[in-house]
């Protein structure tokens, strides 16, 4: 699913590695807790693994495909095909409804569209499916984005990765904004999700508590063999 | 592609409020080149149309353009006036088709009077040689009976509400002097023409000798005190004009234009100059194209303007759009829709304040052009646009869209270079 080997990469202009793994696999279908502290390079991690960075050195693979055998415009439909994305906040449109927020992926990726109306009937279906999981009402769903609570917004951005079922989800801190209660049944709602419609999930956070959760963890500290120096 | 056009026009019309100051400057800038190239055109268009078939126009020595000016376009004055019987010898040259002698200086509530013969009516063409016709009665028959009787241009009678055998006095000079109407001698309107789009729609006709007539007891331009000569008295007067302003000449013979005009240069009793309408004209274009020019290049310069504004304006707004670019790059938008959003987002924008310029440039013909008929005799028609006109709109857009290309280009370095994460 997820195949890292000899992997470095150093921003351009810096004068050190701030990333260094020998290898990481990860199987299809697992939840992984990705934790370390700020700076210890997990969103370049996540960059590297979304193909939107390319490593300096060695291979990153995703479902057996080496991003950096494709060209730019190659990697970005890739990413599309395959790969959900949910920041730590401000993920959607503001000048968009919830459903189009969540039907963005389909925009851009036949595939997803596909799997959406396969899976649904249709895509706007499917995300008004998603929506519903995700515990978002009808009267919602052609309200603006802008109008939502955190919480609510988070839980849009969820759908939005799972719609057309990619077969990675990528969760960069997308609990650090919300409190207590709003989290613990974010990260339910994800893990749920996430299992029914089959995607890898790799959720990267600083707050270990949520680790027992997941079916692996991974500490970047322990996997990171750069020097301690580096970027965020 | 279509998706990215879709989100491109949500995400302007969420922020629409600023975006529409920018359209509207690229309206401005629109209606400033659109209105001046048009009105350019049209001023031309009638300044050409208003004499044809006349081949030399006669006057005292002046400038050729004095001479156009005040004996086509009733602007201005003259200097110096003909002596008619010049002008008698003159009609007697062997080239020489026909000879109308006008007499101008008169007016009637500021529309200029023109005293000329009825061969006036037979040999004046505008256009595209098209002769004056009646829309209403008939033009003056230039004998006694008829001495008061006056012919109304279109727009005098329109603007004036004047019908036929309705009366009016005719005021001397411009008519702005108080107490300088000859009011004793009043006129019958006996015709009403049709319109021309020329000086003629403003102009009142009467007869050279009723021009004679009404300024028999006047000297240097006031009344004679003490002196009164009534209209019936008048009759009975010796009317033939003994000089008038200047006189149309039409040659039997186009060819011989050169020499009749060497002729009437070199004639002895009188300093006189005759001039071709056409190369008079040109001399005016010369005249006023520097103008013309300098009024187009400063349109140009505030469009120029208004894409920098919109340039500006996008430029601005980018840097807390970095997260929509990020958001739009994670849900699988490459760094090259990035760049058509916001070009599609400045030529929408472009396109909007050219379509508000180009109604602009309607409406405001609609509005001026009856102003403009009324005070200058200019016609400004609705029409669509010509090949000069198209190409304005098209520099307009091709500038649109190169600018909106620089807000894009630099989204597309950013949406590059934050990837996912935007350092904003």
């Amino acid at each position: 699913m997820i195949d890292i080997e000899g992997l470095r990469f150093r921003w351009r202009g810096a004068r050190a590695d701030c990333l260094v793994i020998d290898r990481l696999q990860l199987a299809a279908g697992r939840s992984v807790f990705l934790h370390g502290p700020s700076g210890s390079g997990k969103s370049t991690l996540l960059g590297l693994l979304a193909g939107v960075l390319l490593p300096t050195q060695g291979r990153v693979a995703l479902l057996g495909q080496d991003w950096a055998t494709l060209s730019g415009a190659r990697r970005d439909a890739f990413r599309a095909d395959h790969v959900g994305y949910v920041f730590q906040q401000f993920n959607l449109l503001p000048y968009l409804s919830l459903r189009d927020n969540v039907l963005l992926p389909c925009r851009f990726s036949a595939r997803r569209r596909q799997r959406a109306q396969a899976a649904a009937g249709s895509p706007a279906a499917a995300a008004e499916a998603l929506l519903a999981q995700v515990g978002l009402g009808a009267a919602l769903w052609a309200r603006p984005a802008a109008q939502l609570s955190v919480g609510q917004q988070q839980r849009v951005a969820a759908a939005r990765a799972l719609i057309g079922q990619p077969e990675l989800v990528i969760a960069d801190e997308p609990t650090s904004a919300l409190d207590a209660a709003l989290r613990d049944s974010f990260m339910a709602l994800l893990l749920q999700q996430c299992r029914a419609a089959g995607s890898t999930l790799v959720f990267v956070s600083h707050d270990e508590r949520l680790a027992g959760q997941f079916d692996e963890q991974l500490a970047l500290a322990a996997l990171n063999r750069a020097p301690h120096e580096a970027t965020a | 592609m279509k998706a990215i056009l879709a989100i491109a026009w949500r995400s302007a019309w969420a922020r629409r409020g600023t975006l529409a100051l920018v359209a509207l400057s690229v309206a401005l800038s629109t209606f400033l080149l659109l209105g001046v190239e048009r009105l350019r055109s049209d001023v031309r268009q009638n300044f050409s149309q208003s004499v044809s078939g006349t081949d030399l126009i006669v006057g005292a020595r002046t400038s050729p353009i004095q001479l156009l000016l005040y004996a086509v376009f009733r602007v201005g004055g003259a200097t110096n006036n003909v002596r008619m019987d010049s002008l008698q010898d003159i009609a007697k040259h062997r080239a020489v088709a026909w000879m109308v002698p006008l007499s101008l200086g008169d007016s009637h509530r500021g529309f200029p009077v023109l005293a000329t013969t009825t061969g006036y009516f037979e040999h004046f063409r505008y256009g595209d040689k098209q002769p004056l016709r009646a829309a209403a009665g008939r033009f003056f028959s230039g004998d006694l009976d008829g001495l008061y009787e006056v012919v109304l241009g279109a727009e005098v009678a329109r603007r004036l509400d004047y019908r036929l055998g309705d009366q009016l006095t005719l005021s001397h000079g411009s008519g702005e002097i108080a107490g300088t109407e000859h009011a004793d001698k009043p006129f019958t309107v006996v015709g009403i023409l049709q319109p021309t789009g020329t000086p003629v729609d403003r102009t009142l006709h009467i007869s050279l000798q009723a021009m004679e007539a009404i300024h028999l007891d006047w000297v240097a331009g006031v009344p004679l005190p003490g002196q009164r000569i009534s209209a019936e008295q008048a009759r009975a007067a010796d009317l033939e004009p003994k000089q008038v302003t200047a006189a149309l000449l039409g040659l039997k013979n186009r060819a011989a234009v050169f020499s009749v005009q060497r002729e009437v240069a070199d004639y002895e009793a009188e300093p006189l100059m005759a001039v071709l309408p056409g190369v008079a004209l040109d001399e005016l274009w010369d005249m006023v194209g520097a103008a013309e020019r300098a009024l187009l290049a400063m349109s140009a310069l505030v469009a120029v303007v208004s894409l920098a504004g919109l340039v500006a304006v996008v430029l601005a707004g980018l840097n807390e759009r970095r997260r929509e670019l990020a958001v739009l790059r994670a849900v699988g938008a490459a760094p090259r829709h990035v760049l058509w959003m916001l070009a599609a987002e400045g030529l929408m924008v472009t396109l909007l304040g050219m379509a508000l310029g180009v109604a602009a440039v309607v409406l405001a013909i609609a509005g001026a052009a009856p102003l403009l008929q009324a005070h200058f005799g200019i016609g400004l028609t609705l029409a669509p646009p010509d090949a000069t006109q198209w190409a304005l709109l098209g520099g307009v857009l091709a500038a649109g869209f190169l600018a909106s290309l620089v807000p894009g280009w630099r989204a597309y370095r950013l949406s590059l270079a934050d990837g996912l994460s935007p350092r904003a």
